[in-house]
Formats: structure tokens, sequence, C-alpha cells
């Protein structure tokens, strides 16, 4: 399990973003890629242990998950993959492992309170 | 009620690990080493595999390993047997090497003076692929006694991993391996990976994997020197 580790990177970026801006942070929101390796679970149990004794204590995390999208050699067009053990395209079934979305680990954005 | 605010700030939260392992890549390449991953379950058989690669590329090229695990020494110990020079990783609890651990680990190392770089990671076939560790090339090992479907399993290793290794394949018969399921599988979460079927105890099938790395290095060097 490597999600603690993950989870003190999101808050030590968020901090960092919110020292720089002078922002009281309330939620933190991350895009999670379907095949960045990480547990969704995992990570939310994770960052609160995290947070503690630091500026984002008792802030939440707010996970987007964002599906794997492959290009289709055969249709020219990005497809959503239904199932992350099945590398093909959804309309053809042609294999593809041209991945154009689905690895994301990113801090993109906090939400703040006034 | 008014609305939150939100502050658009896009931060990926690897970014420091992914540096590192692009310097490291850099340093590879103008070293012109070749760098090799091993990923796999526990108890797959990474340590003999390695011992067999180290001794039987050593003959044509110079090779040396760098070897991660949670606790003790081990498998450097083993692996020295190859008299290929060994650095045990010594993780403590973190389940996986990231790439700030081998910058450390090569440190004081002439790269210029290797063909071969060999990276074992921890056992686990979870956690490695997040990190990024310069490497040339992912190596994922399975071996015929942990059934066919273990790609399904572990999509996003697989996926991650540039080339698969069936190891004791020795025992596929005791098994009752499915060579063919075995197969589906892995090109199913990894469309068309090179997979290779080996016994790295008796040496069947090493041959054709050790000339396949000959080949990536040739590759990297022609490129290299362009």
């Amino acid at each position: 399990m490597h999600e603690l580790s993950i989870a003190m990177g999101i808050v030590d970026a968020a901090l960092d973003e919110a020292k720089r801006r002078n922002l009281h942070v309330s939620a933190v929101h991350l895009r999670l890629g379907a095949l960045s390796g990480v547990v969704k679970d995992a990570l939310l149990f994770s960052y609160e242990v995290a947070c503690q004794d630091t500026a984002l204590a008792g802030s939440r995390l707010i996970v987007e998950d964002v599906p794997v999208v492959v290009f289709c050699p055969h249709c020219q067009q990005d497809r959503a993959l239904v199932s992350v053990q099945s590398f093909v395209c959804p309309e053809c079934s042609t294999p593809t492992m041209d991945v154009r979305q689905g690895k994301e680990l990113e801090v993109f954005a906090l939400e703040v309170d006034d | 009620m008014s609305e939150p605010r939100l502050v658009e700030v896009r931060r990926n939260v690897l970014k420091q690990n992914d540096v590192i392992a692009r310097a490291l890549r850099d340093r590879f390449r103008s070293a012109g080493v070749f760098v090799v991953s091993l990923v796999s379950s526990p108890g797959s058989g990474k340590t003999m595999f390695l011992e067999k690669t180290l001794s039987m590329l050593q003959p044509r090229y110079r090779v040396a390993a760098l070897v991660g695990d949670l606790a003790t020494e081990n498998d450097a110990l083993r692996l020295a047997r190859s008299n290929a020079p060994v650095r045990q990783i010594t993780t403590g609890t973190v389940c996986h090497l990231e790439a700030a651990m081998v910058e450390k680990a090569l440190q004081d190392w002439n790269l210029n003076e290797l063909d071969f770089l060999f990276i074992e990671n921890v056992g686990n076939l979870v956690c490695p692929s997040s990190y990024d560790l310069g490497e040339n090339l992912r190596l994922v090992l399975m071996s015929v006694t942990e059934g066919e479907d273990k790609p399904l399993k572990y999509p996003t290793i697989f996926n991650s991993a540039d080339v698969a290794v069936v190891t004791k394949n020795e025992l596929s018969e005791a098994v009752e391996f499915n060579w063919e399921a075995a197969h589906q599988s892995i090109q199913s979460v990894r469309p068309g990976m090179k997979t290779f079927r080996l016994s790295a105890k008796t040496g069947q099938g090493m041959q054709e994997y050790l000339e396949f790395l000959g080949q990536q290095l040739t590759e990297q060097q022609t490129v290299a020197q362009k």
C-alpha cells in the first residue's frame, strides 16, 4: 500500500499552493486516472491521516475518477475503455495501446473559504 | 449560502519523482547503459531469474544490479555470486522503489563502465506501477505457479510494462499451466506485448530473451550516436 505516501504528496502540493496564494482550504480536488495505480478508498483513508497537524486538517479530499481513453487506429477516434482488463476499442474491438487519458494523479483545484 | 470558491492549481502529485526519473534517463543515455527494471509478485523467482541473467550476460557484457527489498540483504548476497557489482536498496516499510532511491544508490557509480543495469523492484504488483525509475525497459515477471489470469488481476502493472517473462516453465506440466490462456490475458491488458516463456533454473528459453536484450542495447547505442 503506497497510498499514504501519495496522500502526503497531495497534502504537500496543496499546502504549498495554499501558502503561496494565501488561501484557507476546505477541500482538495484530485483527478485520479484508472491507470494511476492508486486505490481510491485507501487514498481517502490515508488523506485524513496525512492532513493531521497541518493547515489542511479537517479538509476534504474530493476525487474525480478519470476513465481510460484510448485512440482507436481503426475508427480514428478517441474511445473510453470499458475495462482496464481489456485494451480494445469498445466499438470495433481493435486492440490498442495508444492511451490518451487515464494516468492522471493531479491536484487540480482547491476549494477555499472566503 | 455562497458557492464555495474553486482555485485551479493543476499540480502533478508525482512530479518530483518524474523529474528525478527524467534526469536518470538522461544520465543512462549519455553513459550508454541500458537499464531494465523488474517487477513481479513476491516469490515469482525474480532473484533466481536475475542471477541467471547476470551470469549469462557477463561473458559479453558489463552488467550490474540494484535490488530493492523491505529488509535483509539476502538477495544482494545471492546475486553477488554472479560476480557482478550489486547493491541492495533496503526500503524499510516502503513497498516500492522511487526514482530518488535509485538516484541515491547510484551516486558513486561510474555508469560509463556498464552495458546493462538491472533494477529489481520490491516484490509487489501494485505500488511499483506508479513510479517511473528512469528505466529503458520495464519487465514484468510471472511464474507458471501463479496462474494464467495474473495479468487480469493486476492490469495496471502489466499495462505499464514493456515486456513479460513467464518463468518456472519446468513446472508448467505439474501445475497444468495453460499457455494459450496466459498469452490471452497478457495481450488483453497490454496488446502487442512481447512475451518470453522460459526456465531460469534449467536455462531453457533464456537465450532468446538475452538476445532480445542485446538488440535493445545495440538500438539504444545507435540512437545515442546519432
